[in-house]
């Protein structure tokens, strides 16, 4: 039996795994809390909101993994290219094939944005319908072609581990829990008063709706944090795929210092418009103005650089035995 | 990759798959019968380095291992524009056996190294008068084969190869999906 190289990091597996379970808790806690508050007060209204917060959320679930990487592409103005498109596409296409052929997974689709930005990012609800973006900016950089695949190849783990899917999943109940906050928020606003003349004799009305807001604010900010936690997770997990997929994990490391060194240096203007994307992107291109470092962490969809590189000298080190 | 692999994000490098090779004797014989296409005598493997002490002293022990090895034949290392590694051997064309001996001897080594999931391909290349040059890839990953004949100007011949896909169909696993047969412009021997 031939020896193998690639020992799975299992605290990171570990944390992984605490993360998910702790996300279901908050999710069974959070329709434990509204079952009782419903069934304990019996109330029509507040059980209509929920009723429609759970629908609502579903389908805005539902459709945006379903059309995730058609939103994505339109979101980006990226362009599908074949590899008669002129060199960009040629290049890039032969990155791709041989990687997705090391690393025995179908090629997904392969598309351009064009963007000064640096950055690329994969999406799509299953294999098929994976496309992967690049942008215009990441294939004119000064990446050389060690680095741009290093890229590539952190990209293709995200479809490999079917981020897109795990992470619309994990999102869905912090989607519920903001829809329900709205939605109490609005009925008590502009229901209320009728309401409350109604049942003058029963004092239960209003503080119903307000428990169900404060449940839903609750579940919506733990689950938030976790999301985003899971989020940093599946970042390194890719980092780590990537590294060893090309068994080149200092490229990966020297694309990322570069990329993010460009990424600080683009006007803001560009910055703002990429927002919806952040989540999927190869290094965020929205940095909030949060005062500590530490808050900054805590919020961020991607781990910061310094973990990133940690991790990735790790690995060679690992390759290097 | 199980369910549980791609929930906890830890998708294992793939291994490849050695013995099929074996298979392309009995294909250059039904090749040479049926199309007349000959081997040139040339086979290469395709492997992507990767960094480190480890993996450049597997290389090193191949390079001698080949050079050293039947005699008969040379080897040649040499690196691609996408940054993969060649090593190739070149043998008498009539000679077949020993070149897919040599090739099975560079991909072992570098599996029996740990290195395994660090092959892409290996391609053997033929013949005849009427096409200037096949080239029967193998992916390690898939353990299948297809046919790759280039043209003048990055084209490919694509009649041709499906030709060669109806010949050799019995006799190699030929890759069914046709998106993973991508092209190796400018490998060695082609």
């Amino acid at each position: 039996m031939a020896k193998t190289r690639y020992a799975p990091d299992r605290g990171l597996t570990a944390r992984m795994t605490l993360t998910m379970f702790l996300l279901g808790v908050v999710f069974v806690a959070f329709i434990t809390v509204l079952v009782l508050i419903l069934g304990a007060t019996n109330r029509v209204s507040s059980g209509g909101i929920v009723f429609i917060a759970v629908v609502v959320g579903l389908a805005l679930g539902i459709g945006s993994f379903w059309y995730s990487d058609k939103i994505a592409l339109s979101t980006a103005g990226a362009q599908v290219v074949t590899p008669q498109d002129g060199p960009q596409a040629a290049r890039l296409h032969g990155i791709v094939d041989r990687l997705t052929a090391l690393a025995n997974m179908p090629k997904p689709r392969l598309a351009i944005a064009p963007s000064p930005m640096l950055n690329a990012f994969a999406t799509g609800r299953n294999e098929k319908t994976s496309v992967l973006v690049a942008t215009t900016g990441l294939l004119n950089s000064n990446l050389d072609d060690r680095e741009l695949e290093a890229v590539l190849a952190h990209e293709l783990s995200h479809v490999a581990h079917k981020d897109v899917a795990v992470m619309t999943i994990a999102s869905f109940i912090g989607i519920i829990a903001g829809l329900l906050v709205r939605f109490a928020f609005y009925s008590e606003l502009f229901g209320g008063g009728g309401r409350s003349n109604n049942n003058n004799n029963n004092g239960g009305a209003l503080p119903v709706v307000l428990v169900v807001l404060v449940v839903g604010i609750v579940t919506y900010a733990v689950s938030f944090l976790l999301i985003r936690l899971l989020s940093r997770y599946r970042e390194l997990a890719a980092d780590r795929a990537g590294a060893l997929l090309t068994g080149q994990p200092s490229a990966l490391a020297s694309a990322l210092q570069k990329v993010s060194g460009s990424m600080n240096a683009i006007p803001t203007k560009d910055l703002r418009a990429a927002e919806p994307l952040n989540a999927f992107y190869f290094i965020p291109a929205f940095k909030k103005n949060e005062k500590g470092p530490s808050l900054n962490n805590l919020f961020s969809t991607h781990p910061s650089l310094e973990r990133r590189l940690r991790q990735l000298s790790e690995i060679s080190e690992q390759l290097s035995k | 990759m199980g369910f549980l692999d791609t929930i906890l994000g830890r998708s294992k490098p793939a291994q490849p798959n050695l013995d099929e090779l074996f298979s392309l004797p009995t294909a250059a014989i039904t090749l040479e019968a049926g199309m007349n296409l000959k081997p040139t005598g040339t086979g290469s493997v395709c492997f992507r380095a990767a960094e480190g002490k480890a993996f450049g002293d597997i290389e090193k022990d191949v390079r001698e291992l080949l050079s050293m090895g039947s005699g008969t034949g040379s080897v040649e290392v040499s690196t691609d524009s996408y940054g993969y590694t060649w090593l190739t051997c070149k043998h008498a064309p009539d000679d077949f056996e020993a070149l897919v001996t040599d090739l099975h001897a560079v991909n072992s080594s570098l599996q029996t190294g740990g290195f395994g999931p660090q092959l892409l391909c290996t391609l053997v290349t033929f013949t005849s008068d009427t096409v200037h040059r096949l080239g029967i890839v193998y992916l390690y990953k898939q353990g299948t084969f297809y046919p790759f004949v280039p043209k003048t100007g990055q084209q490919r011949d694509n009649a041709v190869e499906l030709q060669v896909r109806g010949a050799v169909g019995a006799d190699l696993k030929i890759e069914p999906d046709l998106s993973r047969w991508f092209a190796v412009w400018g490998a060695p021997g082609l």
